[in-house]
């Protein structure tokens, strides 16, 4: 299963490290941040509930890097 | 700018205004702190409280924190001396000025790359009931007949079934020619009608259709790291834990030295501001910032020119290519059969085509069509008679009551005209017109107009090799390829043998090169994976070309080859510059700062003004038109 998110981050090294965070955050098989398209894409793990890993992921990102903004 | 930069904006504003102020009005000791506590708190609040979440979050080493230990340390060292707070205050203001510039430059130049890719469809224009209405394009089934006025974009891939119109492709092929559709034509998402209705019949989903898989790989562009970038995360990771400890280090070894020997200031004081200025100094902002935004830039520049690079990886491996392989058909010729030459021709050529075009007029064998084609308009039939069509031979027929005789070698025998050989490569018909031999028309596919200046633009880029791979015969191989100028050909390849060959060609080329196959994709994926770049030519419309290949090219216009590799190598000219140039004044400012010869003030210029510099170079990869 692979979503779309739009996002909102400032620079590009905080994508990176959002695209980091996201992909140690269990239930997600891979995630990719696009600075460019201002996009996250997440693969999540079969059978994962995307809700609550996505709830997950925020949380991560906004460790890393306090303004980004992912709508889900 | 936008609401946040907005903000920041003003916080910087009051902020300056009131350290000004403050100059002006005498009071000291505790009321002058407090004073100066305000500025302080308006431009720095969101940085402290970053760098507190920092450190509860356990990501302590970032540039929030270095930017907190120096400016509270700045204003402790201002407590116990003089009661100077403006240091403090001005490196956090200069700091912020630097970001919201940086912030500011950096959406700027995402936003122009974004409405350059802007293809995405909103919706699709169905009829229902007699009404128009816009659906979802993702609902769109195929087969649905779909209607795009003039200045709408086309959302999915079809054939027209109705009405004619100039389609504008730039935003797909960087191509500012418009292309002519009409009915029957088959028509790709993405492109944007000009000037008439066009009903549509869907042949795909949206979700298969061009547009989306263009989109699709632009938006994974940023998840394909390049060398260099990794380098910069990993350089970032240990850079700044480094330079904590040796600004501690320069804080507490110094002062413990001078106890031994008289040559070193005693004064902790000394020592300490110049640690917390080696702090300030050592914010490696314009090397994080500026690495990232140049590939960013390059591959958005590229983009708007027509080419998709998969990555910053393939950008890099694409500057390092000393070797490019090209298929021969549908990459550098046409792909499709045309007049190529008429040779010992007794008629001027345009009587000898008009003959052969009538007495072909009623034949659908492929080289009859690709002489009507160079004919240039349609037979007229009535001026045609006793037609007659030999199997394996060619044609007879009368035009304008003269006989005319058109084919082989066997027909020229079978009717007893004495025929010259042709020496070129290709399919040869003869003609002989009321019984006499009149010349002969050669048919072969011919080379795409740029191929020429494509492979001499390489050679001049510093490509060291070029070589083509065909499975067309020999001789018009060796045709094509000394035309060309090529330095080398392998010609009757099976697919598989293009594999092997490119395996071979792959050990030859020499270490830290990099070896680029360019193809049309449609039999080809299985090289184009194997090279280390493979570029995809003509992919409007091809599924495979786009998964299978790392640049994809839009249009199918071989010059787009070399202006790929020269964007790459402009896009890595900027990368390199950067960090040379990045490292080096963070280096000398250091330096500096270390052994006392530039202050807070110095230090925290040399950071904006690097990380500005830095940022106005990588926005330079964008610019491509004239590469």
């Amino acid at each position: 299963m692979k979503k779309i998110y739009k996002i909102e981050v400032d620079c590009a090294n905080c994508a990176n490290k959002m695209e980091i965070s996201a992909n140690k955050t269990p239930g997600v098989k891979s995630a990719a941040v696009n600075f460019m398209t201002q996009k996250m894409t997440v693969e999540f793990d079969e059978g994962a509930d995307i809700t609550a890993v996505m709830k997950e992921v925020e949380k991560n990102c906004k460790k890393v890097e306090d303004d980004c903004v992912i709508y889900m | 700018m936008n609401k946040k930069q907005k903000k920041m904006l003003t916080r910087i504003i009051i902020s300056a205004v009131m350290l000004i102020a403050l100059a002006f009005i005498p009071v000291s000791g505790i009321v002058r702190f407090f004073l100066y506590l305000i500025p302080y708190i308006v431009i720095g609040y969101d940085i402290l409280r970053k760098a507190w979440r920092g450190i509860l979050n356990r990501q302590i080493f970032d540039e929030n924190f270095l930017m907190t230990i120096a400016t509270i340390g700045a204003i402790i060292i201002g407590i116990i001396n003089s009661g100077d707070y403006t240091e403090a205050i001005a490196v956090m203001l200069f700091y912020q000025v630097g970001e919201l510039f940086q912030s500011y430059a950096v959406g700027k130049s995402r936003r122009n790359i974004s409405e350059l890719m802007d293809i995405r469809p909103d919706y699709a224009n169905i009829e229902l009931e007699g009404k128009l209405i816009k659906a979802d394009p993702d609902e769109v089934a195929i087969g649905t007949i779909i209607i795009v006025n003039p200045g709408e974009k086309v959302p999915i891939d079809g054939i027209v079934t109705e009405g004619s119109s100039s389609l504008n492709t730039s935003a797909l092929t960087g191509e500012s020619l418009p292309r002519d559709v009409k009915a029957g034509d088959e028509i790709i998402s993405g492109c944007i009608n000009m000037t008439g209705v066009l009903k549509i019949r869907t042949t795909r989903e949206f979700g298969e259709s061009t547009v989306s898989k263009i989109l699709d790989l632009v938006e994974n562009a940023g998840s394909r790291k390049s060398k260099s970038e990794n380098f910069i995360s990993k350089f970032a990771a240990i850079y700044t834990p480094a330079v904590c400890c040796i600004a501690l280090a320069l804080a507490v070894i110094p002062p413990i030295a001078s106890i031994f020997t008289a040559y070193i200031d005693g004064r902790a004081g000394v020592w300490i501001y110049r640690a917390l200025a080696f702090l300030v100094a050592s914010c490696p902002c314009a090397l994080v910032i500026s690495i990232p935004l140049s590939f960013f830039a390059g591959l958005g520049g590229a983009s708007s020119e027509g080419i998709l690079v998969k990555g910053s990886n393939y950008m890099e491996a694409l500057s390092k290519t000393s070797c490019v392989a090209f298929d021969k058909t549908g990459t550098l010729t046409r792909g499709v059969f045309e007049v190529n030459a008429i040779h010992h021709h007794t008629l001027p050529e345009e009587k000898l085509i008009e003959y052969a075009a009538h007495a072909e007029g009623f034949s659908s064998h492929p080289i009859a069509l690709s002489i009507i084609r160079s004919y240039g308009s349609e037979p007229d039939l009535s001026r045609v008679s006793d037609f007659q069509e030999i199997s394996g031979n060619g044609i007879t027929a009368k035009v304008d009551g003269i006989s005319i005789a058109a084919g082989n070698d066997k027909l020229m025998k079978n009717l007893c005209i004495d025929y010259k050989p042709c020496h070129m490569a290709g399919t040869v018909i003869h003609m002989a017109v009321d019984g006499k031999y009149a010349g002969h028309i050669v048919i072969s596919d011919i080379l795409k107009p740029n191929s020429v200046r494509a492979v001499k633009g390489l050679k001049k880029a510093g490509i060291k090799r070029t070589f083509m791979l065909t499975g067309d015969t020999k001789s018009a191989a060796i045709a094509v390829a000394e035309e060309l100028g090529v330095d080398d050909f392998r010609c009757e390849l099976l697919p598989q043998d293009k594999v092997d060959l490119i395996e071979i060609l792959l050990g030859e080329n020499p270490r830290g090169t990099k070896l680029a196959f360019v193809g049309d994709g449609i039999n080809d994926a299985p090289v184009l994976s194997r090279a280390d770049i493979g570029i995809a030519m003509g992919a409007m419309g091809s599924d495979a070309a786009i998964e299978a290949a790392d640049v994809v090219l839009m249009d199918d216009d071989p010059m787009k080859i070399v202006k790929a590799i020269r964007i790459s190598r402009k896009c890595m000219g900027i990368v390199y510059q950067n960090i040379v140039f990045a490292i080096a004044i963070k280096v000398l400012s250091l330096i500096l700062v270390a052994l006392g010869m530039a202050n807070m003030w110095i230090a925290i210029f040399a950071d904006v003004g690097v990380m500005i510099l830095a940022v106005l170079n990588a926005i330079r990869a964008l610019f491509v038109k004239k590469l």
